[in-house]
């Protein structure tokens, strides 16, 4: 439930299924025999584009390479001119010191909780909202629909104020709860897509099942659940990490360094060590923050990268 | 037989409709707690003189005036502003990278990945690594200008260049997103109309304005809308690089200042009238999306 929420309303005509990469758009070599000049300038051409491709693949790995890199030095060793980009020597130690240096354990463990109860909770109750606003007849339906979408047109920060107040009032100031619950009431782009998806699946197993005698739940366990697999595994993994890496809310929550999520640790040891000049430290602690959702999205890449496509290009 | 049927028909559409309600109150509810109450109080608030702890003291349209007679808030909301012109050159380069991730190649894949990290990084973190990569003395930027002869400044203390360097960053974050839907828009343009340009003559330069530029016009759209409406968010790098709003409040977001007036000053009166005037910002854009790709949106049935 961040700001980043209002990012996905789609705007094209559904076309086709993105394929992994391949798909020569171009006026391919013309078919006068495949004569060997044009397929010399297309080989020339690859060359070049991969050329250019790879010298904004540094530039965009750069950054992250450096933290990773700064992480390994010795406190004095970020300050050698010129750079090494090979720390010499060294310094692992630095990633065992980030976890006394602060609460980066219990932030690892608070976004933990923010992020599984949420994403698990709510990606539920979205799914069997999908349902019922994909495949059930219900008084009213579209005007919920549209209310609910309309929500996506507020940005957080209008809400922000008198959220905090609703949840100061009930003493959950400098607890999780405030960025737990709504997220439990489900997500609305969720809620979206799987109905997208569920319009492709035909009506009549529903109502097939309902002549067999299932109750809505029961068809929901078992019918709807496993069709719709796919784009609930990629929008759960997009909702995880957008909660992962939640800044806004939990900064406004929370201020005791027990109840902080991980992003709020990092960026405190950013403010703190700073002036320290301990830099390996800062950069180890953020580098700790960043790799679970590296990991994620490297194994399922291929998942996050197609539903991405489609978010935004299938309406 | 049809006095029978009927109402056992009308029952089982209770049934259904009850069975439908109760799987969709859970995000209605929620709608309303969260979204809709918040919503309203908002505007309510907007109108009022209150610090969140005593009662709201209705000062009617005091906080509207005010607001276009704050320094600061006008500052920034130009410092927003300003920093959406990495908008437009963020599309120019992703269009781009896309054109050359859509040749039939090698690496494309691992090209695509590549681009993509920053996107799916922690803001927070990221923001944390740029602020070290601005360092005036020993950051990565800079080092990188040197090598070329270039004595760079110290981008995130310089009122001339801590917009840029922000700018900067949020291109290189967003890059992947764009290049990826613009990749999805260029795969589904049919190859037939670029080989009958082809054969009627037309060059490379003439197929990309007359083909391709129109052909991807929908994402090209979606994209504007939705990062003018998340650039108009800004908040997470601010408040990680330039703590204090940047030199001279050069580097102060709407949502920054918004942020800082509610929970620092406890102005939530002022706060939220600043915080309304932004979401009527961010409606009459998505209103506006909306409005203009109608007969592109998903069907009611």
């Amino acid at each position: 439930m961040s700001a980043q929420n209002v990012l996905t309303t789609p705007p094209l005509e559904p076309s086709q299924e993105f394929p992994g990469g391949a798909g020569d758009s171009r006026p391919s070599a013309s078919r006068t025999g495949g004569s060997r000049s044009t397929k010399d300038t297309l080989r020339v051409g690859n060359v070049l584009t991969t050329l250019i491709l790879s010298v904004g693949a540094i530039v965009m790995i750069a950054p992250l390479a450096w933290t990773f890199s700064t992480s390994l030095k010795t406190k004095d060793g970020v300050f050698e001119l010129p750079p090494q980009w090979i720390p010499d020597p060294f310094v692992w130690e630095n990633y065992a010191r980030i976890w006394t240096a602060g609460p980066l354990l219990t932030g690892i463990q608070n976004s933990l909780i923010v992020a599984c109860s949420v994403t698990i909770v709510g990606s539920l109750t979205s799914a069997l909202a999908a349902f019922a606003f994909a495949k059930m007849r219900m008084p009213f339906k579209n005007v919920l629909f549209l209310g609910l979408l309309s929500g996506l047109m507020i940005p957080f920060p209008t809400l922000m104020i008198p959220q905090f107040t609703i949840f100061a009032s009930i003493g959950w100031v400098d607890t999780l709860l405030p960025l737990i619950v709504p997220g439990l009431f489900g997500n609305i782009i969720m809620i979206f897509f799987l109905r997208q998806f569920l319009n492709s699946i035909p009506d009549s197993i529903v109502e097939a099942a309902r002549i067999d005698g299932a109750s809505y739940l029961q068809i929901f366990r078992t019918l709807i659940l496993p069709a719709i697999r796919p784009a609930l595994a990629a929008q759960f993994i997009l909702w995880f990490m957008a909660m992962w890496n939640d800044y806004l809310a939990p900064i406004i929550y929370l201020n005791s360094p027990g109840t902080q999520t991980l992003q709020l640790v990092i960026a405190n040891f950013n403010a703190q060590y700073a002036i320290q000049t301990d830099y390996p430290l800062i950069m180890a602690a953020s580098f700790v923050a960043l790799l679970p959702v590296l990991i994620v999205f490297v194994v399922f890449q291929r998942q996050i990268i197609e539903s991405i496509a489609l978010s935004g290009s299938k309406g | 037989m049809t006095t029978m049927t009927r109402p056992r028909r009308s029952q089982l559409h209770r049934k259904e409709h009850q069975a439908a309600l109760a799987f969709v109150a859970i995000p209605v509810i929620g709608f309303l707690l969260f979204t809709l109450f918040p919503l309203l109080f908002s505007v309510y608030a907007s109108f009022t003189n209150w610090n969140g702890i005593s009662a709201p003291v209705f000062k009617g349209l005091d906080n509207y005036t005010k607001m276009f007679g704050d320094r600061y808030f006008l500052q920034s909301l130009w410092n927003t502003l300003y920093m959406m012109i990495g908008i437009p050159i963020g599309l120019v380069i992703s269009l781009g990278l896309a054109l050359a991730m859509n040749r039939k190649m090698r690496g494309t894949t691992f090209f695509r990945t590549v681009y993509y990290l920053p996107v799916i990084s922690s803001i927070a973190a990221v923001a944390i690594l740029w602020q070290w990569a601005f360092n005036g003395d020993f950051g990565l930027i800079n080092q990188g200008l040197a090598l070329v002869g270039i004595d760079g400044p110290n981008w995130l203390q310089d009122t001339a260049t801590v917009k840029p360097a922000l700018i900067i960053m949020a291109i290189w974050k967003g890059l992947g997103y764009s290049m990826l839907l613009y990749l999805a828009a260029l795969q589904s343009v049919p190859r037939y109309l670029y080989e009958a340009a082809a054969l009627d003559g037309a060059t490379a330069w003439q197929q990309f304005r007359h083909i391709t530029i129109p052909m991807v016009r929908p994402v090209t759209f979606f994209l504007i809308v939705t990062s003018i409406i998340g650039g108009s968010q800004i908040f997470v790098e601010i408040n990680i690089m330039t703590p204090t709003g940047g030199p001279e409040f050069q580097s102060a977001s709407i949502v920054w200042y918004i942020w800082q007036k509610a929970f620092d000053n406890l102005q939530m009166g002022y706060a939220s009238a600043m915080s309304v005037v932004l979401g009527l910002l961010v409606f009459v854009i998505t209103f506006i999306q909306f409005r203009l790709n109608r007969r592109n949106q998903f069907s009611i049935d």
